[in-house]
């Protein structure tokens, strides 16, 4: 890992670590949100890493962009901070200035359709997208959409938004924002290293790398559990029964981390597809047997309001299932091995 | 807040290592052709004696030893290596492709993988120097004793006593699984040379026995598809020189957990279901269903990141790191997946796995079938894993 990437896993521990406690979880669960915490990740110059510096971001790299999410996911940032990266992304890639503040992606579902059109010397939006993360949250919201032929990418501000609000199982926004000939604040044909189903795509990325987090506290939380925990005159974790479950828990983190890191990795070298697919049905899968295992070690305290684990548990129900569940990406991921013949798939793999 | 979990650095392979890609494929092709799916399935069980002098003379058996101890062939091996031992990572690529391939690679395997490393490490100069180049010339097949009939997985318990003597040891005792033994030339062996009931980790020492000395007896262990490749090893007053005794007298447990990181470590253990997740693409087309695809996908999503595992586990040891751990861990994952395979193909599409007959998937999905309960049950169990596993979560 290079010393960047080292020094913003600092970072992000340090100021997660401080700062998102169960009491701030609950408080934003019950609707608050929390302002404090976003200038802070905003000011540590953690929301854009992925755009140039000459445009007031870090200038980093989709790895360096891992770091961030992964931890945002270790620790259940209650921001929408893996979509304000990609979201910020897709705009400086489309040649857009990004605006300071929380930012949203839409749509999230690959059959919804906004619609882009001129008025005047400018641009409005239509069209409804449901299940957006963070959508009354966002200052903005970046929206990929079809105009005169070809895709676009365009800035719409909260204001001109009217939103439905939803949730997920973990309390985490998902709103359905209607489009009501809205005014944008900026358009522009999308980038042209970006695909027309970025958010698609680039949203289950980041959701694999906040799952692969979320596993990794799994695999501390209920190995210190069974360490402290006792029973029959002894910490659970002494008992085979309980080291059998907690190693596998470990191994589905670790398949899980490598899986979201070749992703990302792939991110960088462009073309991920394959990975970005490869991630979403490995990370998923792990995330179901995980909160699984870290519910049984846990036991009746763990299935209570009061203790944190279900902070993570509800999130990786909720996040296995966004922007496409194993189910489809596994579909997808077999038609297109299926495609290359099976004397490719060795090829394939070794290209990767 | 959370204890840190596993560490997998991803690895990325240098260009040379693609460069001998393309070269080792461009062998297998040549050498095996069309070996059909069922023989590929028998990954490194495969024995050709003629296939490893083959990879012997291509330099690809013992590629990370010192060139002194391997390098006595220079005009076959200049071609391929360029005033440096190999990395770790170009025997890797080596290693994945011969095993993706089906190559009959067994009888350099254990001698290559886990024997030669152990005598790089632990062995007299003089074992070096009269084994080494042999074994990286594809000539010496070895095979490894260390179960017993009363001490599988509890290793540290064994009985065969090897006792002083005149000029060396004499050994008494029993191994069981001792793959290829019939057929290999030497075996490394795990015995007793000082018994403390209460200190059952001491007192074990490693010696290089030559398997047709007197007073070995071997017999078939024949598996439950009826094919012979275990053995029973009977010792019966055999003599070891002193001169094949492997490292100092006690020290064999050390050496034995060094050599057990060896042999979990490589890429044949998630890649040993391979051929039947190639057939089974074949099988459900270019055009496959709804159910087919996501199959065939999910499989595939293992299968990619196993590999991402393993290559990271490879590129700890290029990086003199000991990923003993990992290895562990990776092991298990990748055995359940080997394990899996024949399950889902079954689940799927429902045909009878066969022996000799019926088509190239349902002879792959029989021998699999039957042969996938040893995946978690060589080079260490599934239980024996989890526990390495566990003690590195800090619960034992």
């Amino acid at each position: 890992m290079n010393e960047l990437r080292t020094l913003l896993g600092d970072v992000v521990t340090r100021l997660f670590t401080d700062r998102v406690t169960p009491d701030l979880l609950a408080s934003v669960e019950k609707g608050q949100w929390p302002g404090a915490l976003w200038e802070a990740v905003e000011e540590n110059g953690l929301t854009l890493p992925l755009v140039a510096e000459a445009k007031g971001g870090a200038g980093g790299t989709w790895g360096d962009a891992h770091v961030v999410i992964r931890a945002s996911g270790r620790h259940a940032v209650p921001l929408p901070l893996a979509e304000t990266i990609v979201a910020a992304w897709l705009l400086a890639e489309s040649g857009l200035e990004v605006p300071a503040g929380p930012l949203t992606l839409a749509p999230v579902h690959r059959d919804e359709r906004l619609s882009l059109s001129r008025a005047g010397g400018g641009w409005r939006l239509g069209g409804t997208a449901s299940r957006v993360p963070w959508g009354r949250a966002a200052r903005h919201v970046v929206v990929v959409a079809e105009a005169e032929a070809r895709p676009h990418v365009a800035l719409v501000a909260a204001g001109d938004v009217r939103v439905t609000e939803d949730r997920n199982l973990a309390l985490e926004p998902r709103d359905t924002l209607v489009f009501d000939v809205a005014p944008v604040v900026a358009a522009a044909p999308i980038g042209a290293r970006v695909s027309p189903d970025a958010v698609w795509f680039y949203g289950a990325l980041a959701r694999s790398a906040q799952m692969a987090g979320g596993l990794e506290y799994l695999v501390g939380q209920a190995t210190r559990y069974a360490t402290e925990r006792r029973q029959f005159g002894k910490p659970i974790g002494a008992f085979q029964a309980i080291q059998w479950q907690l190693a596998i828990l470990g191994e589905q983190a670790a398949a899980a981390g490598t899986a979201a890191a070749h992703a990302f990795r792939a991110a960088d070298r462009g073309d991920p597809a394959f990975e970005i697919a490869v991630a979403k049905v490995r990370v998923g899968e792990a995330a179901g047997i995980g909160a699984s295992i870290a519910h049984q070690v846990h036991g009746a305290i763990g299935f209570t309001y009061e203790h944190a684990l279900q902070f993570m548990t509800r999130r990786l129900w909720s996040w296995r299932a966004e922007f496409g569940g194993e189910g489809w990406w596994a579909a997808t991921l077999g038609r297109s091995v299926a495609a290359r013949g099976a004397d490719g798939l060795w090829p394939l793999l070794t290209a990767r | 807040m959370a204890a840190q979990a596993f560490a997998f650095e991803l690895c990325e392979l240098p260009p040379a290592a693609e460069a001998l890609r393309a070269e080792v494929r461009a062998f297998l092709r040549a050498e095996l052709g069309d070996l059909p799916p069922v023989r590929r399935a028998r990954s490194w069980g495969g024995w050709d004696r003629e296939f490893s002098r083959k990879m012997g003379a291509r330099g690809w058996i013992g590629m990370t030893w010192p060139k002194r101890y391997g390098g006595h062939e220079r005009s076959a091996l200049e071609r391929y290596v360029v005033g440096h031992e190999r990395s770790a990572l170009e025997r890797y690529v080596v290693l994945e492709e011969m095993l993706a391939a089906g190559a009959p690679v067994s009888a350099h395997w254990v001698a290559d993988r886990q024997s030669g490393p152990l005598l790089l490490r632990f062995g007299t100069e003089a074992q070096r120097q009269r084994f080494l180049p042999a074994i990286a010339r594809g000539e010496l097949a070895f095979a490894i004793g260390m179960s017993e009939p009363d001490s599988g997985s509890d290793l540290a318990s064994i009985r065969t006593r090897a006792e002083r003597a005149p000029g060396g040891y004499r050994v008494n005792g029993t191994k069981v699984w001792t793959s290829n033994a019939h057929r290999s030339d030497y075996m490394i062996a795990l015995f007793r040379t000082h018994h403390d009931p209460a200190k059952k980790h001491e007192g074990l020492t490693q010696f290089l026995v030559d398997a047709k000395s007197p007073g070995i007896t071997l017999s078939p262990i024949i598996d439950l598809r009826g094919s012979h490749h275990f053995n029973m090893v009977v010792f019966e007053d055999a003599f070891v020189p002193e001169d094949l005794r492997v490292g100092e007298e006690g020290a064999g447990w050390k050496q034995v957990t060094a050599e057990l990181a060896f042999e979990r470590s490589g890429p044949e253990r998630y890649l040993s279901s391979l051929a039947l997740l190639v057939e089974l693409i074949r099988e459900v087309g270019r055009e496959p269903g709804e159910r087919a695809a996501a199959t065939v996908g999910r499989l595939v999503a293992h299968l990619a990141t196993l590999r991402q595992m393993s290559l990271s586990v490879a590129g700890m040891l290029e990086a003199g790191q000991n990923p003993n751990l990992e290895a562990a861990l990776v092991k298990d994952l990748g055995t359940n997946f080997e394990q899996e395979i024949p399950e889902v193909v079954h689940a799927l599409l429902g045909v009878e796995p066969t022996i000799d007959t019926g088509s190239d998937l349902q002879q792959t999905l029989g021998y699999l079938t039957q042969n996938a309960p040893s995946f978690s049950l060589r080079g260490g169990t599934r239980e024996i894993l989890r526990g390495i596993i566990a003690r590195g979560l800090g619960l034992r």
